[in-house]
């Protein structure tokens, strides 16, 4: 996929482009804008020890297999990978959770095989939807949230299987 | 715990303590350059007046989606522009935009601790974030050696936007069913 792997060059070039155009002080943004997403990494990284342990401990105890093995016959109905099961269960409630586990999937099996490619791309295409809903509604101080979490949840489902859909038909 | 006893893998739990905190280090600093340089690319975009052009594009659209919400009204401004920071993939602008958005919605609506229809709705969408280029998926597909780390972006954008419009079409059709001051707003 030739154009595909234009697609950053050319954003890159744009943005600076349109930058130096608009007068923009390129360099000191950049600087700026990187020691902020730096900070934002050292304070993840706290969260991401704690989970990578657990999801480490819950993997090597065979838990997770279990759990895996209980969904399995839904998944093979769908065509959707084992390997990703566990992500789909975890994708909605953490973010660095949901990191932690589409890195050892991508170890496990390569980037470029099918489990691979779709946890890459649920991973690209769905967001930390429980987080988001607390975040927001705690901050609107909102008690009755009516049909959020149902509307959030089916989208969720629809990206998990348009996911594995799409690497068939795509890739 | 109880479960690695019962089928004897405590070594390998054992094994996994010991070692899975410094894989985490491993994972962050793998992510640390990457989120760094985006993170400079988009200030770019951001302070060159880019990321307020682009939302332009989308105010249309997300007037339909958000009827009855002033368009001219701090509530509606701050909805455009989360949506194009989420869409570009500025993380750590789009939150506060995110809850200036919804604080704005629920003061414009006086929802009184209930979700309206516009507030639920622009929940769903920050739930099920398109976002133009995924750079941490690109990233670790890159460092473990993909032949294509971008390959997978037809297949986000088609994934995110069949999972948007189903959250929205039921963000409307529910509507009915859950009585309350919310609805239709």
């Amino acid at each position: 996929m030739k154009l595909t792997s234009a697609v950053i060059p050319a954003v890159v070039a744009f943005i600076f482009a349109y930058g130096w155009y608009k007068k923009v002080d390129i360099f000191e943004e950049f600087l700026a804008g990187a020691l902020e997403n730096i900070k934002v990494s050292f304070d993840i990284l706290p969260a991401l020890i704690i989970l990578m342990t657990c999801i480490g401990m819950l993997t090597s105890s065979g838990s997770v297999s279990l759990l895996t093995g209980l969904l399995a016959p839904a998944a093979d109905v769908l065509g959707f990978p084992p390997e990703c099961l566990p992500l789909t269960l975890l994708r909605p409630l953490s973010g660095s959770g949901a990191l932690a586990m589409y890195e050892s999937i991508i170890t496990d099996c390569s980037p470029d095989s099918f489990a691979g490619r779709v946890a890459s791309v649920i991973m690209g295409s769905t967001e930390t939807t429980f987080y988001t809903v607390a975040v927001y509604y705690g901050a609107a101080k909102v008690k009755n949230i009516r049909h959020t979490l149902v509307c959030a949840v089916a989208a969720d489902i629809t990206g998990f299987i348009i996911s594995c859909a799409a690497v068939r038909l795509f890739l | 715990m109880i479960f690695a006893f019962l089928t004897s893998s405590i070594i390998d739990l054992n094994n996994e303590i010991l070692s899975a905190p410094e894989k985490a280090v491993g994972l962050s600093f793998k992510l640390l350059g990457s989120m760094a340089f985006w993170g400079g690319v988009l200030r770019v975009a951001e302070k060159s007046g880019l990321v307020a052009k682009i939302a332009q594009i989308f105010r249309p659209l997300l007037k339909r989606l958000f009827v009855g919400v002033d368009e001219n009204g701090e509530a509606f401004g701050a909805i455009v522009m989360n949506i194009t920071a989420n869409l570009m993939g500025l993380g750590n602008a789009a939150t506060p935009l995110g809850i200036k958005a919804i604080c704005e919605l629920s003061k414009e609506q006086s929802s009184k601790g209930t979700a309206t229809r516009s507030m639920v709705a622009f929940v769903v969408i920050n739930t099920a974030s398109i976002q133009l280029i995924p750079t941490t998926v690109a990233t670790l597909r890159a460092s473990h050696g993909s032949m294509a780390p971008m390959e997978i972006l037809p297949a986000c954008l088609v994934s995110a936007a069949c999972a948007l419009t189903v959250g929205l079409t039921l963000v409307f059709l529910l509507d009915r069913l859950f009585v309350g001051k919310g609805r239709g707003l």
